[in-house]
């Protein structure tokens, strides 16, 4: 390839200098050359590439219509000819995750170009297109924006002028599971017993197939007569007390709330609010119960299709928290209901 | 979250919205909601057409916990 290389860049509403969580139901637009982050990425690609447009798209629109914001977006993408595509980075940010990860995958598989993200290695998106799409590994927010926009401008420079590639760790992006071919001066029987060596004698190791980690839980058998059992409402939707009693944040949260719910029908919207970063609270503030259902399963209470509610329902606000601390809460969670008899949880999540 | 009450032995419904997210985790029961500011609700619709609305995916997710499922599902 002579010349300068054409970039196209995707950015959510949020980086794309649309607006915040009020505009995360932006539609797919398109802006010639760089915008925002892109400044970064362009000075960093220098004379080699052009960013000669950026594609935008609101994080909830894309999200909610998966299929047809992916294809107006990979329209708008191929409007400007690209030789490759940058996307994000999204960081831990899950919807954003996601949608890189989607379009970077179209990408590749439509246009038949190279496609480069980065997210933190928690960020859903990973899990679901990390065998599809080169995904730089990132830090959790945007502190970490230079980095990731060196190395995913590093990677993808390598990748569109067809240059052979260093393992995951040497190009910093998380591994795809391909395996290559490659010679080595000692046998397979050598390096075994070396490993195991340094293994029995505690020193560090590392192996050279690890073993992907399957962790499913088996489905719990259905329950007969739900009308005895005792149902518990979970949500990572942050909705809590008014004022927040226990000052749970609404980013990366350390903690959950349980909070009493005896004798209360109704959430009020003066009496219960959400606090979660990572979407427009505005509509669950006016009522509640749009993401906490406690009106319709106290109807349902009080018709006998389900035994009772639990009188305790847990908050948290599942926007860039860690996994080890939902396990943490679940755990905790689960051993209030196990000792308490409750037989099943509706979880709702925004 | 889901997936940790479920390891407990406690059958867990996950309302969600963005459904791959859910699959990710290892939900097993999933009921598909209305969109992520409002998973269970419409602000476009009246209150009690809203009621009405939430009042079917949460049915949608009781008929789920009654429900033999072999992996993940969809409700």
């Amino acid at each position: 390839m002579d010349g300068t290389l054409r970039v196209v860049h995707y950015l959510n509403q949020f980086f794309g200098q649309i607006g915040g969580e009020d505009k995360a139901g932006t539609e797919p637009l398109k802006r010639d050359g760089p915008v925002g982050p892109g400044l970064l990425f362009q000075g960093i690609l220098g004379h080699e590439a052009e960013i000669v447009g950026t594609v935008i798209c609101g994080d909830n629109y894309f999200n909610e219509h998966l299929e047809a914001a992916k294809e107006a977006v990979l329209a708008l993408i191929e409007g400007y000819g690209p030789d490759f595509v940058l996307a994000g980075p999204a960081f831990n940010a899950g919807r954003y995750g996601i949608a890189c990860g989607a379009i970077c995958a179209a990408v590749a598989e439509c246009l038949g170009i190279p496609a480069v993200t980065g997210m933190f290695p928690e960020n859903p998106g990973v899990e679901l297109y990390k065998k599809s799409v080169y995904i730089v590994k990132t830090k959790a927010s945007s502190i970490g924006m230079k980095d990731a926009a060196q190395n995913m401008v590093a990677l993808a420079m390598k990748v569109a002028r067809g240059e052979t590639l260093g393992t995951p760790d040497e190009e910093g992006c998380i591994a795809r599971g391909i395996r290559r071919n490659c010679f080595t001066t000692e046998t397979g029987a050598v390096r075994a017993v070396e490993m195991l060596v340094r293994k029995v004698k505690g020193d560090s190791f590392s192996t050279e197939y690890p073993m992907p980690v399957f962790d499913r839980v088996e489905p719990v058998v259905p329950l007969e007569n739900l009308s005895e059992a005792t149902v518990a409402l979970v949500t990572s939707g942050g909705i809590v007390p008014k004022g927040n009693p226990d000052h749970m944040e609404s980013s990366g949260a350390s903690k959950y709330g349980k909070y009493d719910i005896r004798g209360v029908g109704q959430l009020s919207p003066e009496s219960y609010e959400a606090v979660h970063g990572g979407y427009d609270p505005a509509y669950a503030n006016e009522d509640p119960h749009r993401v906490l259902p406690l009106d319709v399963i106290r109807d349902l209470e009080r018709e006998g299709v389900i035994g009772e509610l639990y009188p305790h329902f847990y908050a948290t606000a599942g926007n860039g928290t860690s996994v080890a601390n939902a396990r943490h809460f679940a755990q905790e969670i689960a051993e209030d209901l196990v000792r308490d008899g409750v037989r099943a949880v509706i979880i709702s999540s925004t | 979250m889901a997936k940790e009450i479920e390891r407990a032995g406690v059958l867990t419904v996950h309302i969600c919205t963005i459904v791959p997210i859910s699959k990710t985790v290892g939900a097993n029961r999933i009921v598909p909601a209305v969109a992520i500011p409002h998973p269970l609700g419409d602000p476009t619709k009246s209150r009690e057409e809203e009621k009405v609305l939430r009042r079917k995916l949460v049915e949608r997710a009781l008929g789920a916990m009654k429900t033999k499922v072999d992996g993940q599902r969809i409700f």
